[in-house]
């Protein structure tokens, strides 16, 4: 079973945090800070797996990390999970982010959280993995999010119109027309019975 | 109040903050209005707020306001709204707020909804966060999706169902016929989560186990559909089909193939095609290897199969991957117990995996190594050993030090060797070695009469270079106290010579004694052995004297009461002084593990055993009675050293009568551990006689010793013993001492059976003894129900 799953950039600043077991908020901030402390010690040339730190569960829980550029993927898992396995499914997430976005960048993490969290919850469902075919998890999550869209389109029209002229860039109008004078000689027209 | 920014530009501004003060007030004036915005019940922009909550959650800041806004909307109907309440729920809600029973109903209603989607959200949620009273209401429910047709459901359905039977274990009856139906799915995903439900019901309840043995057949089926069939684009991960799966199903194998003939049977034949089959260069054929690898050893496979098993772990060590490296170290630590002379093929991987910069790699070679050790390859291994000392990082030194102590002491192949090895290991990492080796070092050397001169002469030479390692600080001081005069002889035919005066010597020892590095257990050796140096050397008696009156005042209590006693000795009972501080006796050789007494009390029991013998005298080995007088003249009393009365027993000259008299002297005691170990016959027959006695380690360790023995007139050869123990109780059983038993009675056979018994049962052994005497082959089974030496209530 996977007891939490957590994405820290180079200086320990949470991007994403997933905990299937509760913890409290204050234990789940001091954890995502040790097991910070753990991993960013180790070498590059070492091997990814490591002992869960103390508040994590000690020595029964492994931590299986993968660093890409400035992030730190970490999966804190127990022993009937294989540590190969993980390494591999941190992969299938981290390419499925990939595909999702566009060539993902922490930007990106940071600015579509829930969007990252929904992703998550088709591979990764109660700390077992649900799905690891990467073509079929990005086939739910976009259905999902053309149904979220769908919604708020009847609905959210008429804010979306306000939102757009506000945006508008539209040019200063004038506030007076000043044509001039201008002299409109009318005929004489007969009248008609 | 103003409307609250959309989620990106609170991220944007949060972001912004240049300071962390700053970026409070900011998320506190977010989250003020967050919560105005929960108050007024407008819809527009729910979400919003509510995912807005969520990233200032994940910050660390105070989020729980937000857990009956999570509430409301997932009763909300729009899908946007219950995605980010869902979501919302699995962070904030757990099963001791209050809320979260508010939101089974939700849950319910979402089950049967018709968007699947939805659907799904609420199967993830209670997968997630699920009490164990939503499970038990949910239950029923969840069993119905396992039969829909929709296989995005049934998938998560299945793993929904690991969650409640997790929870409440007795709802696993419920979902084991639809488990079963689930195996004969073709989505991958959907099997996946049937092959963890099942994994989870067997695991849970050992009938459950039994009735899916039922389903081996079909797992092999479908992993030989996996490893067969041809490339397929959906599941191919780097040219393996679906590992994911394959490491799933194999883990089930594995659980139902365990003490079972009839199913490990059946997937053998899978197994092997696996093991060969699978592409090994990249990471994920090795997932699937290791798998099968922990499969095979785990069930009864036939020993090709095994042998097959540990050659791949040892492929893996050769990989470049470290992290495969690791994995197989820490494999073949699990089965070098039991597959020892597979493992051993791979030997010279695993000790130059010593040499990796990975430190958990080292710490698992270390002890692999030490584990491998035997009679054969042990120069070899020994010098891969004491390289690795000199480099190993300071955590592993201690461990490794005293298992060196261990492999060379039942498998030095000659003394030399021994005492090389061991000078070596205390000059390289002598601060970390235990305090045992100080006395065993010591009674090692005075068994080897022969290397008395080449060891002191080491010594003296390690003593000269450093000083800053106790324990050979201690062992050297001894050994010039006693083998002084060897030392100022200056010729060896062992080393070569150096001549060495006796200030030279009486100027080592006394910056010993004044050093700061010193700890008081080294000055009081050092202060001893210039004592003892006073009836070896001719010309510096004075010298001598003047040290020992010094340190009469100094102010540590041990130091100064032997300096005073040495004074005494000096001035009193000048006559007595060469008598008592002779050369001593061997120390008679105890089994491994036992000590002599502590280090500190070593020194005045040795000058109190010195009283007694009058001559140096090597000890053959003695009958019965003599040995057990020497036994309790080594034990020394507690009592400080009252010279005049004890002298005036040891004024005799007779040996064997001042032994009874120093008996009353000295107390008798037993140089002993604490737990006596008294031996109890458990088998006697044709001469054979087998004694057991049992060593309490620790809360629920027990070291037990079984000492075999043949009186008869015929010896005995291909003597082995076995032994098996209660289910809960490890046993693990050290290499015998020889094999065969020489007539009447002229060695004995000794064999360490090491016990570990956490849950405190009842220990019971019962041990299978096989040997041939006179030509034809016995073989007879002893139990023993009661141990001595463990107290009545039992370990």
């Amino acid at each position: 079973m996977i007891k939490a799953i957590l994405i820290f950039n180079n200086h320990g600043k949470p991007r994403l945090s997933k905990f299937y077991e509760h913890y409290n908020e204050d234990t789940e901030q001091q954890i995502i800070r040790e097991t910070f402390h753990l991993v960013s010690k180790r070498d590059e040339n070492v091997c990814n797996f490591l002992e869960g730190g103390l508040l994590i569960g000690g020595s029964d829980y492994k931590l299986i990390y993968r660093h890409y550029a400035t992030l730190y993927f970490v999966f804190c898992v127990d022993s009937s999970e294989s540590e190969l396995g993980i390494l591999d499914l941190i992969q299938v997430f981290v390419e499925t982010l990939d595909k999702c976005f566009e060539n993902v960048c922490e930007l990106d993490l940071i600015f579509h959280v829930d969007k990252v969290h929904h992703i998550l919850a088709e591979m990764v469902m109660g700390g077992m993995v649900l799905e690891t075919n990467m073509n079929e998890i990005i086939m739910q999550v976009d259905a999902q999010n053309k149904m979220e869209k769908s919604e708020a389109g009847i609905a959210g029209a008429p804010a979306r119109a306000v939102s757009a002229v506000k945006n508008m860039n539209l040019p200063e109008m004038p506030k007076n027309i000043n044509i001039g004078d201008i002299s409109i000689k009318v005929p004489n027209l007969p009248s008609f019975k | 109040m103003s409307p609250s920014v959309p989620l990106q530009e609170m991220i944007r501004a949060i972001r912004s903050a240049r300071t962390q003060c700053e970026e409070r007030g900011v998320i506190q004036r977010e989250c003020a209005a967050i919560r105005a915005q929960f108050r007024n019940t407008d819809n527009e922009g729910r979400s919003h707020n509510l995912a807005k909550l969520l990233y200032v959650h994940m910050l660390g800041y105070p989020a729980h306001f937000g857990q009956m806004e999570c509430v409301r909307m997932i009763a909300s109907p729009r899908y946007s709204d219950k995605r980010v309440g869902y979501l919302g729920a699995m962070m904030l809600l757990d099963e001791k707020q209050d809320a979260s029973l508010l939101i089974t109903n939700s849950i319910k209603n979402d089950l049967s909804h018709s968007n699947q989607y939805v659907q799904s959200l609420a199967l993830c949620t209670l997968a997630c966060m699920g009490s164990a009273e939503m499970c038990r209401d949910l239950a029923p429910e969840i069993d119905r999706l396992l039969r829909s047709s929709n296989s995005y459901i049934k998938k998560k359905a299945a793993l929904c169902a690991v969650h409640i039977v997790r929870k409440v274990r007795e709802l696993g009856e419920l979902f084991v016929p639809s488990a079963r139906s689930l195996l004969s799915e073709k989505n991958h995903g959907v099997l996946h989560g049937a092959v963890v439900l099942i994994t989870q019901l067997c695991e849970q309840s050992p009938e459950t186990l039994e009735r899916f043995r039922k389903t081996v057949p079909d797992l092999v089926q479908i992993m030989k559909g996996l490893v067969i069939s041809g490339y397929s684009p959906d599941h191919d991960v780097a040219g393996v089909s679906d590992p994911f799966l394959q490491v799933r199903i194999l883990r089930l194998l594995r659980i139902l193939g365990r003490h079972n003939e009839a199913a490990s049977d059946a997937m053998n034949d899978l197994l092997a095609q696996v093991a060969t089959n699978t592409d090994s260069t990249k990471t994920v054929g090795n997932a699937v290897l290791y798998e099968t690898v922990l499969t095979v050893l785990d069930i009864k496979s036939e020993s090709g199969l095994r042998v097959l098993a540990v050659n791949i772990l040892g492929r893996f060590l050769l990989n470049n991957d470290r992290n495969i490296r690791y994995i197989a170290m820490t494999s073949l630590q699990k089965i070098v117990v039991t597959d020892h002379i597979a493992v051993q093929r791979h030997r010279g991987t695993i000790v130059d995996c010593l040499k990796d910069q990975d430190a958990s790699v080292k710490r698992r070679a270390l002890e692999l190594s030490l584990a491998l050790v035997s009679a054969s390859n042990i120069r070899s291994t020994m010098k891969e050993l004491l390289i690795f000392l000199s480099s190993c990082p300071p955590e592993l030194r201690a461990h490794a030090a005293s298992g060196i102590f261990n492999a060379a002491e039942r498998y030095a192949p000659s003394q030399r060797w021994h005492i090389d090895t061991i000078l070596h290991v205390l000059t390289t990492a002598g601060a970390d070695v235990r305090d045992e080796t100080v006395p065993n070092l010591i009674q090692l050397i005075t068994n080897t009469s022969e290397l008395h001169c080449y060891t002191v002469h080491k010594l003296y030479r390690a003593l000269l270079t450093d000083i800053s390692q106790q324990p050979l600080v201690q062992v050297a001081c001894w050994c010039i106290g006693e083998y002084g005069d060897l030392l100022l002889k200056g010729e060896c035919q062992e080393t070569e010579a150096v001549q060495v005066t006796e200030d030279d010597v009486l100027d080592a020892l006394e910056i010993v004694l004044q050093s700061h590095m010193s700890t008081p257990t080294t000055r009081g050796f050092a202060l001893t052995a210039t004592m003892k140096l006073s009836t070896r050397i001719i010309d510096n008696v004075d010298r001598i004297r003047s040290v020992v009156s010094i340190y009469g005042s100094c102010i540590d209590v041990e130091l100064q009461q032997r300096a005073v006693e040495y004074n005494a000795l000096f001035k009193k009972y000048d006559h007595m002084r060469a008598a008592v501080l002779e050369r001593m006796p061997v120390i008679q050789k105890n089994s491994v593990g036992q000590t002599n007494g502590e280090v500190g009390e070593e020194t005045v029991k040795e000058s109190q055993a010195a009283k007694v013998a009058q001559k140096e005298m090597a000890l053959p080995p003695q009958p019965a009675g003599q040995v057990c007088d020497l036994l309790d003249l080594l034990g020394g009393s507690q009592e400080p050293l009252q010279p005049s009365s004890s002298l005036g027993g040891a004024a005799s000259t007779q040996p064997t009568t001042a032994g009874g008299d120093l008996l009353d002297l000295l107390g008798g005691l037993e140089p002993t551990p604490p737990t006596p170990a008294p031996a109890v016959t458990v088998y006697e027959k044709n001469g054979v006689t087998l004694t057991i006695s049992c060593e309490q380690q620790s809360d629920s360790g027990l070291t037990v010793t079984l000492t075999a023995s043949n009186s008869s007139d015929s010896d005995i050869s291909g003597f082995t013993l076995q032994a098996a123990v209660p289910k809960s109780v490890q046993l693990q059983m050290r290499a015998p001492s020889r094999d065969s038993l020489p007539a009447n009675g002229a060695a004995k056979l000794t064999q360490l059976v090491i016990l570990n018994n956490p849950n405190k049962v009842n220990l019971k052994m019962r041990i299978r003894v096989s040997y041939t005497s006179q030509g034809s082959a016995v073989q007879d089974m002893v139990q023993v129900d009661s141990f001595p030496g463990i107290g009545a209530a039992g370990l």
